[in-house]
C-alpha cells in the first residue's frame, strides 16, 4: 500500500492532437479503467456509429462527445508500477484556455502532446508558454499520431526540433521526446517495434522519470491568516502554512500591520487530546498567542527574520482570461494568499507574442495574452517574489464576479519604502498608496491663453496613467461654491481665496488639484500660496495678450475694447503676471498636445514616483 | 513528512474554511454515507470541535431504515444542528422511481433540495462529492456556481487555480462547495480506518453481500462481498476493478442520464 501523494502530472497541446485519446490509452494500458468500461464506451461509441474513442474516458460531457474536443479539465488516477500519478487532461482549444490553466496550475509536470503530421501548433505554444510561467519546468513532448507520418523517423526529428527550439527560447529542455500512437497504443507502456530508430523510454517511463515538487518547509515562514475563531474561550487563528514552519513560543510578525506576539499553543480540537508543539508547511492549524494582538483575514504571520516583501507598487507577469481586454486604469481585485486588495493597472509595460517570443508596446491586453504590467494597490501589500516563493508570489485577479487572470511577481517597485502602517492616515502614507504626491497646480494667465484646454487635458493624461485628479474651474465653482460672487475686485479675491482653500483640502487628501483661474493679483495667488508653500505649485500660461486677443474665442476681448464688459483683465483691469513661478509655459507656436506634455513631464518629475520616493526615504 | 491522507486533511479544512469565511449562509449536505461522515468529520477538526452550520439531510422517505437510525443517533452524540427536509407534495402526489428512477431523482432528491435552499436562502451548500465517482463529477470544481434555477453550466465553468476559489456571485446565484473532490473512495476508507469515523452498518458484508454505495432503498444495490470490517473493506478495494456507483440503477438510464441530473441540480 502506497502512502505518497500521487505525483500530478498534466497533458496539454493543441486542439485535436490527441491529449485525451493518449490519457484514455495510459489508463488502460496501466488497468486504471474499472471492469466494464471499455465495453461500456464501446457500446456508447457503436449507438454513435462511430469508431472506438479512446478519447471518452475523459471526455465524460455529451457536448465533449457531441463536439469530438475537451471542453474541461478532468483528472484520474493511476499507478505506473513505481508509483502514483494523478493524470489531469487539459482541453486544447483556444476557447477554453480558463479550464487549461485550471487544470494545469496545480501540476508537478507536463506532457505536451504534439500532432506529428501537424507539427508544432499555436496552442503548443502557448501551452508551453505557460507552463513555463506557472512555474513548471519538468516537461515531456509525445510526437502522436506518428502511424499518420508512416513512422517516419526524420518527420519525428523535424517535430522534435521545431519544440525543442520553441522551449529552449523559453528556458525550458524537454526531459524526453517520444514518437507514440496514442490510438494504436504504440510507445504508451512498452517499446513499439514500430520505431526501432528510437531508444528512448515509453510515455510512462518518461513519466516515472519525472520528479516530485521541492518541499516549501525549508523557506521562511509564511502563515497566511485565514480567520480568526471564538467559538469558545479561545481565540484562535486559523491558516495553512504555505512555507516554512512554526513552534509554540515562535514569535510570529503579522504584515502588513507589522504587530507580533509569541504561539501560546497549537490548536487541535476538542476530539483529540493530542498535544501539538510543532507544525509545518502544508498543514491547516489554528495557534492562540500570548497577547491580545489585533490580526486580521488577509495579514501573513512569518518570523521577525526573512520578512516578505511590503509595497504598494508590484511589477508582474500575467495572463488574462477576462472577455473584455485589460486596459491601462482599470481597477480589479486582486487575491495573493487569503488577502485581498484594491488594484488599478498603473503601467502596461509590454505584451509578449506567445508564438514568436516577441514583446510590443500595447494600451491593452486582450483575452487569453500575456504581459507584464504595473499594479498599484491602495494599501500595502505584502508578498514574496515567485522566484523566492512562489506560494506568496502569485495571484488572481478579479473583476465583478469573475476571476478574469491571474500573474506571478516578479518584483516590487517601492520596496525601499518598507513602512508600518500608523493608525493615523499620513500624507506620506497616502501619496504611497496613489503612488503620487498630492498638491496643487494653479495655472494663471490672462483670458484665452488657453488655462482650461491644458487643464482638462492634463487632467485627461494624468487620469489615465491612474492619478488621482481633479480640475477646478471657473465654470465649477462659480455655479457653487463662489455663486454668490460678482467680478469686483473684492469678489475676486474673495472668489479666489476659496477656490485655494477647496484645492488644499483636496490637495492634502492626496489628490493632485489642477486650478486654471486668470487670478490676476499677485497678493491672491501669494495669499494662496502660505496655505501649504510645499503643495502650491504657480504654473504660469504666459501666452501674450496679442495672441490671447488674435484668439479671443470666446469674443471677450473684442466686446472689451468696445466697452461693454468693465474691469476686463488685460485691457481695463491689470494682470499681475507671477515674479518667481514654478514653471512658464509659453505656448505661442506650440499645439496643446505639445504643451501638455511639457506639463506631464513636470507632473510627472515633481509629484510623481519618484519624488514620493526620494520624500520619504 | 505528510503523507498522502494528511494532505487531503490540510486541503479539505482549507476549503472548508474557506467557505465559513467567504459566505454568508452556507449548509452541510449530509446523505448518512460515508462520504458525508467523513466531511462531519473534516468540518470538526477545521472549526476545532464545532460545525458552525446546519446540516442538511434531504429525506426522499425511501433511504434504508438504518440509515435514518443512524443520523438520529449521530446527530445527538456530535451535538449537529440538523435541518431535515422532504419534498412532501411529489410524495403525496405517489412519486416513486415505478415514475421512472431519473425522473424520481429529480423530484425527491433535486427538488427537495432547492426547496430547502431556497426556504433557508443558503448561499453555499457543501456537498461530498468525489472526482473519481464519476465522469461529470471529476469535471467539477472545489467552488461550483450555480444559476438561481440551481442549473450547473458545465461548458462555462470559473477558472479556478491556486486555491482561489470563486467566492464572488450574483444576488440569487449560489455556490456548491466540494470539500472531497480530490478524494477517491480508498482514500476515503483508509481515512475512516485511521480516524475511526463511524459509519452505518450497511457497508459492511453480512451473508456475502455488502452495499458499497448508499441510497434510496429501491434503487440502491449490494455487492457480493465478504468485507465485514473497515480493514477489510480497505483490502478489498485495493484490488476491485469494479465502479462505485455499479450499483446505483439511475446512472445507467442512458448515457448522458448522470449530466443531466447534475446539470439541473443533482450533488
Amino acid at each position: 500500500m502506497s502512502n505518497t501523494s500521487p505525483l500530478k502530472i498534466v497533458v496539454v497541446g493543441h486542439v485535436d492532437h490527441g491529449k485525451s485519446t493518449l490519457v484514455g490509452r495510459v489508463l488502460h494500458e496501466t488497468g486504471a479503467l474499472p471492469e466494464g468500461k471499455v465495453e461500456y464506451l464501446k457500446e456508447v461509441c457503436d449507438k454513435r456509429g462511430m469508431p472506438f474513442e479512446w478519447a471518452f474516458v475523459m471526455d465524460a460531457l455529451q457536448a465533449e462527445r457531441d463536439q469530438g474536443i475537451t471542453i474541461d479539465t478532468s483528472q484520474l488516477r493511476f499507478h505506473t508500477g513505481n508509483r502514483p500519478v494523478l493524470i489531469i487532461d487539459a482541453p486544447g482549444h483556444k476557447e477554453f484556455l480558463k479550464n487549461m490553466i485550471t487544470g494545469a496550475a496545480s501540476a508537478e509536470a507536463a506532457l505536451l502532446v504534439i500532432d506529428a503530421d501537424e507539427g508544432v501548433q499555436e496552442q503548443s505554444r502557448r501551452h508551453g508558454y505557460l507552463l513555463h510561467l506557472l512555474g513548471l519546468t519538468q516537461i515531456a513532448v509525445a510526437v502522436n499520431k506518428m502511424d499518420l507520418v508512416e513512422w517516419s523517423e526524420s518527420r519525428f526529428h523535424e517535430v522534435e526540433a521545431e519544440i525543442r527550439a520553441y522551449l529552449g527560447g523559453i528556458g525550458v529542455i524537454p526531459t524526453h521526446v517520444v514518437p507514440v500512437s496514442a490510438r494504436g497504443g504504440d510507445n504508451i507502456a512498452t517499446a513499439s517495434t514500430k520505431s526501432p530508430w528510437y531508444q528512448g523510454p515509453s510515455v510512462i517511463g518518461a513519466l516515472d522519470g519525472f520528479s516530485a515538487a521541492a518541499s516549501v518547509t525549508d523557506l521562511g515562514l509564511r502563515l497566511p491568516v485565514q480567520d480568526v475563531y471564538k467559538f469558545d474561550h479561545r481565540r484562535i487563528i486559523a491558516g495553512r502554512i504555505e512555507s516554512g514552519r512554526i513552534k509554540v513560543g515562535d514569535r510570529l510578525v503579522f504584515s502588513p500591520s507589522g504587530k507580533s506576539a509569541r504561539i501560546a499553543s497549537i490548536e487541535g480540537w476538542a476530539g483529540s487530546d493530542i498535544s501539538v508543539v510543532t507544525a509545518h508547511a502544508g498543514q491547516s492549524v489554528g495557534v492562540t498567542l500570548d497577547e491580545p494582538i489585533f490580526v486580521e483575514r488577509g495579514q501573513v504571520a512569518h518570523l521577525a527574520e526573512g520578512a516578505p516583501a511590503l509595497a504598494h507598487e508590484i511589477r508582474a507577469r500575467v495572463f488574462w482570461l477576462g472577455r473584455d481586454p485589460l486596459a491601462l486604469g482599470d481597477r480589479l481585485k486582486l487575491k495573493l494568499a487569503t488577502a485581498e486588495y484594491h488594484v488599478e493597472v498603473a503601467a502596461i509595460e509590454r505584451v509578449i507574442d506567445v508564438e514568436d517570443l516577441g514583446s510590443h508596446q500595447g494600451a491593452q491586453v486582450g483575452r487569453n495574452a500575456v504581459a507584464e504590467v504595473v499594479l498599484r494597490s491602495r494599501g500595502a501589500m505584502a508578498f514574496d517574489s515567485f522566484g523566492d516563493n512562489a506560494r506568496l508570489g502569485r495571484f488572481v485577479l478579479v473583476h465583478g464576479y469573475d476571476i478574469v487572470g491571474g500573474g506571478i511577481i516578479a518584483q516590487a517597485l517601492d520596496n525601499r519604502n518598507i513602512f508600518q502602517v500608523d493608525h493615523q492616515v499620513t500624507t506620506e502614507s497616502r501619496a504611497r498608496a496613489n503612488g503620487h504626491k498630492g498638491g496643487v497646480l494653479w495655472l494663471t494667465g490672462l483670458s484665452g491663453a488657453g488655462k482650461s484646454t491644458i487643464a482638462m487635458e492634463l487632467e485627461k493624461r494624468l487620469f489615465q496613467k491612474g492619478w488621482q485628479i481633479n480640475v477646478l474651474d471657473g465654470d465649477n465653482v462659480r455655479h457653487g461654491l463662489c455663486s454668490d460672487l460678482g467680478f469686483s475686485h473684492e469678489d475676486r479675491t474673495e472668489n479666489i481665496r476659496r477656490v485655494g482653500e477647496a484645492a488644499h483640502l483636496f490637495a492634502r487628501a492626496g489628490m493632485l488639484v489642477i486650478t486654471a483661474f486668470i487670478s490676476p493679483y499677485r497678493a491672491d495667488r501669494d495669499r494662496v500660496r502660505s496655505i501649504d508653500p510645499q503643495a502650491f505649485h504657480e504654473i504660469h500660461i504666459a501666452t501674450d495678450l496679442e495672441e490671447c486677443e488674435r484668439r479671443d474665442p470666446k469674443g471677450l476681448y473684442r466686446k472689451a475694447r468696445k466697452g461693454e464688459i468693465a474691469d476686463f483683465t488685460g485691457i481695463s483691469a491689470p494682470y499681475e503676471a507671477p515674479e518667481n513661478p514654478e514653471l512658464a509655459l509659453n505656448t505661442d507656436g506650440k499645439s496643446v498636445e505639445e504643451t501638455v506634455s511639457e506639463l506631464v513631464a513636470y507632473v510627472e518629475a515633481e509629484f510623481g514616483r519618484n519624488a514620493v520616493e526620494s520624500r520619504s526615504a | 513528512m505528510m503523507n498522502d491522507l494528511d494532505q487531503l486533511e490540510a486541503q479539505s479544512i482549507y476549503i472548508l474554511r474557506e467557505a465559513f469565511n467567504r459566505l454568508d449562509k452556507i449548509a452541510m449536505l449530509w446523505s448518512i454515507g460515508k462520504d458525508s461522515n467523513v466531511m462531519l468529520w473534516l468540518a470538526r477538526k477545521a472549526f476545532f470541535g464545532h460545525v458552525p452550520f446546519p446540516v442538511l439531510h434531504v429525506d426522499t422517505s425511501y433511504k434504508i431504515p438504518e440509515m435514518i437510525e443512524f443520523r438520529d443517533r449521530v446527530a445527538t452524540e456530535w451535538n449537529l444542528p440538523l435541518i431535515i427536509g422532504q419534498n412532501k407534495a411529489a410524495l403525496a402526489a405517489g412519486m416513486s422511481p415505478e415514475q421512472g428512477r431519473v425522473t424520481c431523482c429529480s423530484a425527491l432528491k433535486t427538488e427537495g433540495l432547492k426547496a430547502l435552499l431556497a426556504e433557508h436562502g443558503y448561499t453555499g451548500v457543501i456537498a461530498g462529492i468525489r472526482r473519481d465517482e464519476e465522469g461529470t463529477r471529476a469535471k467539477e470544481r472545489v467552488f461550483s456556481p450555480r444559476n438561481d434555477t440551481n442549473e450547473w453550466d458545465v461548458r462555462d465553468q470559473p477558472p479556478e487555480f491556486w486555491d482561489q476559489f470563486k467566492t464572488d456571485f450574483a444576488p440569487g446565484t449560489h455556490l456548491r462547495i466540494h470539500p472531497l473532490l480530490a478524494w477517491t473512495e480508498l482514500d476515503v476508507w483508509r481515512y475512516i480506518a485511521r480516524e475511526g469515523i463511524p459509519v452505518v452498518d450497511l457497508y459492511f458484508a453480512k451473508n456475502g453481500r455488502r452495499y458499497r454505495s448508499l441510497g434510496c432503498a429501491p434503487c440502491t444495490g449490494s455487492i457480493a462481498s465478504t468485507a465485514s470490517t473497515v480493514d477489510e473493506i480497505v483490502e478489498e478495494l485495493e484490488t476491485t476493478k469494479t465502479s462505485e456507483r455499479a450499483g446505483r440503477a439511475q446512472d445507467r438510464e442512458s448515457e448522458d442520464a448522470f449530466e443531466r441530473l447534475r446539470a439541473a441540480g443533482y450533488m
